[in-house]
């Protein structure tokens, strides 16, 4: 007996949530299931919402203050030219609508630089709203905090290095202890907790860490922390530090485990509980099967294309199949292992759609690490219906649709696009998956 | 005349950094130069075993009794840089029964401990080796770690009054007719890598006497003086897995052959290698099928390697060399031993003596021979004491092996840091302030990595040599920026940059070999966290122009 849903997500990352969502709310009696394996790689992400930064295939060009702007001169074959670029808009306001007052810059249209980490900017165009006070074209001045117990973000460099990209600001930055911390090495959730379960230290972990920030605060009207300020309860830390402050307080976006990232992930997965979708997790896909030709005909008109009829999911050992009428495949790229490779060859792990690639293996990537990679595109091609098509360019399955980084054809690092193509190819994919049930 | 020093060595890997060593204890005047890093050579780019001297017992007996002698040698004064694993001859059932005979009493006869084992004692020792394996001779290889060897070698010459000068290229010989009396140089060392001199300059620096250790390079200085210095480079490939799949050195058991062994060595395991004669040390073809070779290859021997993860890839270049006339057409053929060329002698040019051929297990016999020709030039008598004074970090390990918690550190971490620091463990890692581990992959804390700074300055790949950070599984992409971030306040920010820049690039070199599989997941990860999240692929602080700040959002 296979559970039976309508349409089937594959992958719990920010395309296949948004997927189920956009399936979810295209045809609202639809069942919707998502099913995930691993943690997605929102942990890895930054938490920030780029659309485009950069124009692809033009290195020299400073970063794209209006996305829009550029999304009609994408190449043939990119997610976005796929999709359209109202799709985009459209998917971008979907996320507004599920983040709520999560996020911010739906204001403009107008990409936003925000500081990283390393101390450079980037543009995005949405940012949850801890980074919010952080925006480079803010001219506030700014303190930078960095704790000498988090070697990942040197608050002084980081100053420095805002002023050599010409921030309109001036930044400094101080190391401190932070307080209530005493092993060395402890992880960046131990940071948060302490600062969410306002944890006694001397005090309160908050007013302490105010209090050793505040020795150091000249005229500065907002203060830069690496992104460990709480997890569930992140705003209130960030208003009781503001408030001891007296200046705003905001999160530099860092590398892994991240903060924000996790955060997103708790926002997606609270959307999907709202919207009655199903989620089963820690089970991955191991294989499926196709219908039956005659009833591949009769479902399909005939177009020639299989029909994916199960998908058989291994809980503990257990093969399980799940049934459904549509199937949206979001999970991942070669990050996420949705796009896996061998010595002599790139693939697809669970369907074996075609990922186009070089034969020879040193083809696949150039010398300069931040040079045009090959390996960086690698994905499934798909049509405009998102379905992923073959060596051949027919569609692999009538029924399957591809969403987020298993897709190819971009450079989401380099073009600064990874969660916008998630979201418009999620919100495509899942919309369309649901209509098509719904019809 | 004055000169600006007694001897100039010339060349920073195992050779010149043992040659400046044992000179500087014999109380002599001495300058090294070397174009890169310490080891930048052949130095770092071996596969880290320290032979028994199996390996020539058959067809090389000088060569092999002079391994095992410098083996127990190194064991003694450089504990803290030798993993005694021991190793074994392996023999598949291909493999023919006479030579394992002849391996056997080849190693009995040059006084190499060695001891048969069926192919089920075999697999109990190691038991990922394939279970066809017929049986072995156990011998006592080991592994070394090159860098922190040559290192503690310039340590040490150093502390004996040695000037050490990296980032300085020979651009010429300098000769006065028949005499050769010092070379200029030119000095590329960027702010806090080695600032005897600013970047760009050049430098006289004149000697007593010259001694060329440069190996597969001695040929290309020899020529700045029309001197002919036939090396004949052989280039041989090594594979870096990610864990250790054995932990004990295994050789394959026949006469010769490329891939046939796998070396144990700190978190990873080393495939090893090619054989194969190139033109120019600077510029050989790195080729896919030597990496697929090396794999296949030993799979045979240890079938897991065939699914195993790669972390990266990389080639050296042996300095061989044979005395004209002998003509060997095959390179695995060419003797390992190592020759001294007085050029007064053969070329009638003096000043200068140039070492060539050898291997690394015996550099120290090498400088030991070497230093006792250039007393004999200069005309100074004082004998050798290397093989019996320890090398900074190696005095004393035993006493260091009690306790493992000292440092508050967790254990691993500080197990792993001890092993590194040997002796200096104490010295190092005693700090008051805060000391968070920077590389995660190899437990290195920013207490050992701020002390190699001290030692060499922003050049964050001597860094990595000294500590091993970013040497692990995710070659850099979670820790380089960590790793530069030390380098602040006392470098300002320009510099910090072009250093993370420098790392991060010559960290991908190697792992564009390793690009299948979960590595180049890895390698996008790593991508997309430099890319992405810091955006250092676009950094406007590198861009020509500048951001027109006020056309962004700037808040709601």
């Amino acid at each position: 007996m296979a559970i039976e849903d309508d349409v089937l997500v594959i992958g719990g990352g920010l395309a296949g949530a948004t997927a189920a969502l956009a399936a979810a709310d295209a045809a609202p009696d639809v069942r919707v299931r998502l099913v995930t394996y691993k943690q997605s790689t929102l942990r890895h992400a930054s938490g920030l919402i780029d659309i485009l930064g950069y124009a692809p295939g033009s290195p020299e060009e400073g970063p794209l203050v209006d996305p829009f702007d550029a999304l009609s001169d994408l190449p043939e074959g990119h997610p976005y030219e796929r999709v359209g670029s109202e799709a985009v808009r459209e998917a971008l306001a979907f996320f507004d609508d599920v983040a709520g007052n999560a996020y911010a810059g739906d204001h403009t249209d107008a990409n936003a630089l925000v500081p990283t980490h390393g101390g450079t900017v980037k543009p995005t165009a949405r940012y949850p709203v801890s980074t919010a006070d952080g925006l480079a074209s803010d001219d506030r001045d700014a303190l930078l905090v960095g704790f000498e117990t988090l070697p990942d973000f040197e608050a002084p460099l980081a100053a420095a290095h805002l002023e050599a990209a010409g921030a309109p600001f001036s930044a400094r930055g101080a190391t401190i202890p932070f307080p209530g911390i005493v092993r060395d090495d402890a992880k960046v959730t131990r940071y948060a907790h302490l600062l969410d379960q306002d944890e006694t230290v001397t005090t309160g972990a908050r007013e302490a860490l105010a209090t050793t920030v505040a020795e150091r605060l000249a005229d500065e009207s907002r203060v830069g922390f690496p992104a460990v300020l709480g997890d569930e309860h992140a705003a209130e830390v960030r208003a009781d530090l503001a408030d001891a402050l007296g200046a705003d307080v905001f999160e530099v976006p860092m590398g892994p485990p991240s903060l924000p990232g996790m955060r997103l992930e708790d926002l997606l997965y609270d959307a999907l509980e709202d919207a009655g979708v199903r989620v089963t997790s820690g089970v991955p896909v191991i294989d499926y099967e196709t219908a039956t030709e005659a009833d591949a005909v009769a479902a399909d008109g005939g177009s020639g294309a299989d029909r994916i009829d199960r998908v058989v999911v291994d809980r503990n050992g257990t093969e399980i199949p799940h049934r459904a009428d549509q199937y949206v495949l979001a999970t991942g790229g070669l990050v996420g292992k949705g796009v896996r490779s061998e010595r002599e060859r790139v693939f697809e792990p669970i369907f074996d759609c075609h990922v186009p690639h070089a034969a020879d293996r040193y083809d696949w990537f150039v010398d300069n690490v931040f040079g045009d990679q090959p390996y960086a595109r690698f994905g499934l091609a798909s049509d405009r219906d998102l379905r992923p098509l073959d060596a051949g360019d027919e569609p692999e399955f009538a029924n399957l649709r591809a969403a987020g980084a298993v897709l190819g054809g971009y450079d989401f690092a380099a073009e600064k696009s990874g969660a916008g193509v998630s979201l418009a190819t999620g919100y495509v994919a899942g919309t369309r998956a649901g209509e098509e049930v719904g019809e | 005349m004055a000169t600006d020093t007694e001897v100039l060595v010339l060349g920073g890997g195992s050779t010149g950094c043992g040659i400046a060593r044992d000179l500087a204890m014999r109380g002599l005047e001495v300058t090294l130069v070397e174009r890169g890093n310490l080891t930048d050579g052949t130095t770092g780019r071996m596969h880290g075993l320290l032979h028994s001297g199996g390996r020539y017992a058959v067809s090389d007996r000088a060569s092999a009794t002079e391994c095992i002698e410098e083996n127990e040698i190194l064991r003694e004064i450089a504990g803290h840089c030798v993993e005694e694993t021991g190793g074994l001859f392996v023999q598949r059932p291909e493999d023919s029964d006479d030579y394992f005979q002849e391996k056997l009493e080849g190693c009995r006869d040059c006084g190499i401990p060695a001891r048969v084992l069926s192919g089920r004692e075999a697999r109990e020792v190691e038991p990922y080796l394939a279970e066809d394996v017929k049986r072995a001779i156990e011998v006592p290889d080991g592994a070394v770690d090159p860098f922190r060897l040559c290192v503690a070698n310039a340590i040490d010459a150093e502390a004996h009054g040695a000037r050490v000068e990296t980032h300085a290229e020979v651009v010429d010989l300098l000769r006065d007719g028949d005499d050769v009396y010092g070379v200029e140089v030119r000095h590329e060392s960027g702010p806090g890598k080695r600032t005897h001199a600013a970047a760009g300059t050049t430098e006289e620096i004149t000697a007593e006497y010259v001694v060329n250790a440069t190996g597969a390079w001695a040929g290309e200085i020899g020529a700045m003086a029309d001197l002919e210095i036939e090396v004949r480079p052989s280039k041989g490939v090594m594979t870096i897995m990610n864990v250790r799949q054995v932990d004990t050195v295994i050789n394959r058991c026949r006469p010769k052959g490329d891939a046939d062994i796998v070396v144990p060595h700190e978190t990873t395991a080393i495939l090893g290698t090619t054989d194969e004669e190139v033109s120019d040390p600077d510029d050989f073809p790195e080729d896919q099928w030597e990496v697929d070779q090396m794999i296949d290859t030993l799979s045979e021997l240890v079938p897991i390697l065939e699914e195993a993860r790669t972390i990266r890839s990389f080639w050296g270049v042996r300095p061989l060399y044979e005395p004209p006339g002998t003509g060997t057409q095959d390179p695995t053929d060419i003797t390992r031993d190592f020759f001294l060329l007085d050029h007064a002698d053969r070329d009638g040019v003096s000043g200068i003596s140039s070492i060539v051929g050898g291997k690394f297990t015996t550099y120290r016999a090498m400088a030991e021979e070497i230093s006792d020709h250039v007393c004999e030039k200069l005309g100074v008598n004082a004998s050798c004491a290397t093989a019996d004074e320890p090398l900074p970090g190696s005095e004393n390990i035993e006493t260091l092996e009690a306790g493992m918690d000292d440092f508050g550190l967790r254990s691993p971490v500080a197990r792993r840091s001890k092993q590194r620091l040997g002796s200096r463990a104490s010295e190092v890692l005693e700090t008051d302030e805060a000391n968070p581990v920077v590389c995660q992959c190899e437990g290195v804390t920013r207490a050992e990595i701020r002390d190699a700074v001290d030692q060499s300055g922003t050049d964050l790949n001597a860094v990595r040599i000294r500590t091993r950070a970013s040497m692990g599984n995710c070659q850099g992409g979670f820790c380089c920026q960590n790793m530069a971030n030390e380098l602040h306040p006392e470098y300002d920010e320009e510099t910090v940059r072009a250093a993370l820049d420098e790392l991060f690039q010559e960290r991908w070199k190697g792992e564009r070999h390793a690009l299948w599989g979960e590595q180049l997941s890895q390698a996008m990860l790593n991508y997309a966290l430099h890319a992405t999240t810091m955006n250092r692929d676009r950094d406007p602080a590198g861009e020509p122009t500048a951001i027109e700040f006020a056309d962004f959002d700037g808040g709601a």
